[in-house]
């Protein structure tokens, strides 16, 4: 019988297999970043092991960094402290790293694609739930916890026992005004948050097949959203065209012996899923997200839900719950919700297609009265690219804020956070309680709704523009 | 890390599905550098609540937490395993939980059960009736027995052995270092460094 594209990864990588045991699986590629990684340097410490492979370990600050005045000393001395305990572990054991400052820095799930270091059929981990994001390359890429963290650190391999694989096949075209953020949040309202448990999903279909390589990331980011700890999307030309010629990527014989490698790794014709989940890409339109959990969403162009649409106890309890933190209330147009502040960026949508695509709907218009939208690029390469292309001076024109790169306010560890009761739209990946700062009420939106939304104030499409912006 | 064979304790019932782990400790208690200390940012939004469970007096000593669905779900923050043990929790019972939380969990020696939703309101009914009823959760036997409730969890069986035997996952991987050298030895050249 054939094999998936997941299996197929997995196989490759097996160092050691024994009945009753987990698979011992090498890691190819470990990124690292500031908050998940202290505590696993003081267990190699601990123990006196080294660091077993710096040449496959990359590390780079980007959750806690301030993204203004990045050349001053960080102001919070707790995020400040992290950030050198990163800084002198790194020097103490050997590990590569682009701190604040280094054209190379920004969100580890960006900096990783852009180097050229992610590629298909790698393994590739860091203590972060959005390490998904690489497995558009055709990587089985997944998030690890610290324990994990120190143990990939300490031997490059992982005890993993076997995924399951759910196909999501995406039939027809997707029609001009949806994106791959609609696909992704329209993919995880219909599985659920907890219905990719176990799974490693494969995004496959002409819908998927159309998509860039930024557009694919955004997707297999979100995987994780839907309880998946990796999703992964088959390599094809799109994908050696993406890599080709980038820093790290094969060259020579190196590239031709690569590229035949990775031409075998699309699923067998006969491969079978344990799951399958189909969507048509017709049917879809842009989608928000209305509640506290990525899964609760909506086409933009309908209401707020009530409890009572929802069948079982437990979700009319939830989506109870989540209106009242909301502030919402059920029958409420979506586009009649109106929004304080506009985030742009996040491994999810902080790439320079991202930036684009919002810089195009802004270009010679005004964000609304009284609205706060900040521009935060993934990466400094993105930035720089964004700024030699002069998207900078539309957003600033427009009366945006036009940031540096890291996390920010995707998870608000630095001071780039909501106030209590504040209303953000964002291109971020989580709209849990409290994600974007204490109290703060978040839209999950596409980097196109944001640039609407912040147009007209409350949330909107591109296509609701035309009206009401001369 | 300590051996896990049988538990008995208070429990304390959270009705609530899709308890992510930015819930059970938000983004500003991840800044520390250490691996203890993180009971303050247990639940710390919802801590600030009067009413939450935690803070209810019968409820505070508890070393047991009874979860609705998908408990975990959400950021691989380990912190979320660390803030549930250094609080006092030894055990997780939930109808389903987040992968990545539940592997952070068995590497650090939280048993997280897994029983079936009917279960889960069982004991839920049962721990709400009489909080000073006491739920055994026994490794060996994967049972849990509470007031007039036996049910069987679940618990994958390599994660049950290690626990039972308080061994952990690196000791054990670095058995295997010329399995590990071996591999490394065939790796294609054109797979990427990132050293220049």
């Amino acid at each position: 019988m054939g094999r998936t594209l997941a299996e197929k990864v997995w196989d490759d990588h097996v160092v050691r297999r024994a009945d009753g045991e987990p698979d011992l699986l090498f890691i190819d590629l470990h990124l690292v970043h500031e908050v998940t990684s202290p505590q696993a340097f003081d267990g190699l410490r601990a123990a006196g092991r080294p660091v077993h492979r710096t040449d496959l370990t990359l590390a780079t600050e980007d959750h806690n960094v301030p993204t203004m005045d990045i050349l001053k000393p960080i102001a919070d001395p707790i995020s400040r402290a992290q950030v050198d305990a990163l800084r002198n572990n790194c020097a103490e054991f050997g590990v590569p790293i682009f701190s604040l400052g280094n054209a190379e820095q920004g969100i580890v799930h960006v900096v990783g694609p852009q180097l050229g270091l992610t590629q298909p059929g790698m393994t590739v981990v860091c203590g972060d739930s959005h390490t998904s994001t690489h497995g558009a390359f055709g990587a089985l890429a997944f998030g690890i916890g610290t324990s994990e963290v120190e143990h990939v650190l300490a031997t490059q391999t992982l005890p993993l026992k076997p995924f399951k694989t759910m196909a999501i096949t995406v039939n027809g075209a997707l029609p001009a005004d949806v994106t791959a953020k609609d696909l992704i949040l329209t993919i995880i309202a219909k599985i659920g948050t907890g219905g990719g448990q176990g799974y490693v999903l494969e995004y496959r279909g002409d819908a998927i097949k159309a998509l860039s390589m930024e557009a694919r990331m955004t997707i297999c980011n979100m995987s994780i959203e839907a309880g998946a700890r990796a999703g992964m999307i088959a390599p094809d030309e799109t994908t050696f065209e993406y890599i080709k010629g980038r820093e790290h990527a094969p060259k020579g014989a190196d590239w031709d012996a690569a590229v035949e490698y990775w031409s075998t790794l699309p699923s067998d014709a006969d491969a079978r899923y344990d799951a399958e989940v189909i969507i048509d890409a017709t049917t879809l339109s842009p989608f928000v997200t209305w509640g506290t959990n990525p899964g609760q969403g909506v086409p933009l162009a309908s209401v707020v839900p009530s409890p009572d649409d929802f069948d079982n106890e437990s979700e009319k309890a939830a989506a109870a719950k989540a209106l009242e933190y909301m502030g919402l209330t059920a029958g409420t147009p979506i586009k009649d919700i109106k929004v304080d502040t506009v985030f742009l960026g996040s491994c999810t949508n902080g790439r320079i297609e991202d930036l684009r695509a919002a810089a195009a709907i802004i270009k010679g218009h005004k964000i609304a009265d009284g609205l706060r939208m900040m521009i935060v690029p993934g990466s400094v390469k993105v930035r720089l690219a964004a700024m030699s292309e002069g998207l900078d001076q539309i957003f600033i024109d427009a009366g945006a804020e036009w940031r540096e790169a890291g996390c920010s306010m995707c998870l608000g560890m630095n001071p780039d956070k909501l106030v209590p009761g504040e209303r953000s739209a964002s291109t971020s990946n989580r709209n849990f309680e409290g994600r974007q700062g204490p109290g703060g009420r978040t839209h999950l939106v596409s980097p196109q709704v944001a640039a609407a939304t912040a147009l007209r104030g409350t949330l909107s499409s591109p296509a609701d523009l035309e009206e009401k912006v001369g | 890390m300590d051996k896990f064979t049988v538990h008995t304790g208070n429990a304390a019932p959270l009705r609530a599905s899709n308890v992510d782990t930015d819930q059970i400790i938000p983004a500003e208690y991840l800044k520390r550098i250490t691996r203890h200390g993180f009971e303050d940012g247990l639940f710390a939004a919802w801590r600030k609540d009067p009413s939450f469970i935690l803070n209810q007096p019968t409820y505070t000593n508890a070393t047991v937490l009874i979860a609705g669905p998908d408990f975990g779900t959400g950021s691989s923050r380990e912190h979320a395993v660390w803030a549930l043990m250094d609080y006092g929790f030894k055990v997780v019972i939930s109808s389903r939980f987040a992968d990545i939380f539940r592997g952070n969990s068995g590497k650090q020696g939280l048993l997280t059960a897994v029983v079936d939703q009917d279960v889960v309101e069982k004991l839920w009914a049962l721990v709400e009736a009489n909080p000073e009823t006491q739920v055994t959760v026994d490794l060996e036997k994967s049972q849990i027995t509470a007031g007039d409730v036996t049910a069987k969890f679940e618990v994958d069986s390599y994660v049950r052995w290690r626990l039972l035997e308080g061994l952990d996952d690196i000791g054990l991987t670095m058995r295997h270092v010329d399995q590990i050298a071996e591999f490394e030895a065939k790796r294609p050249t054109f797979k990427p460094v990132t050293t220049a």
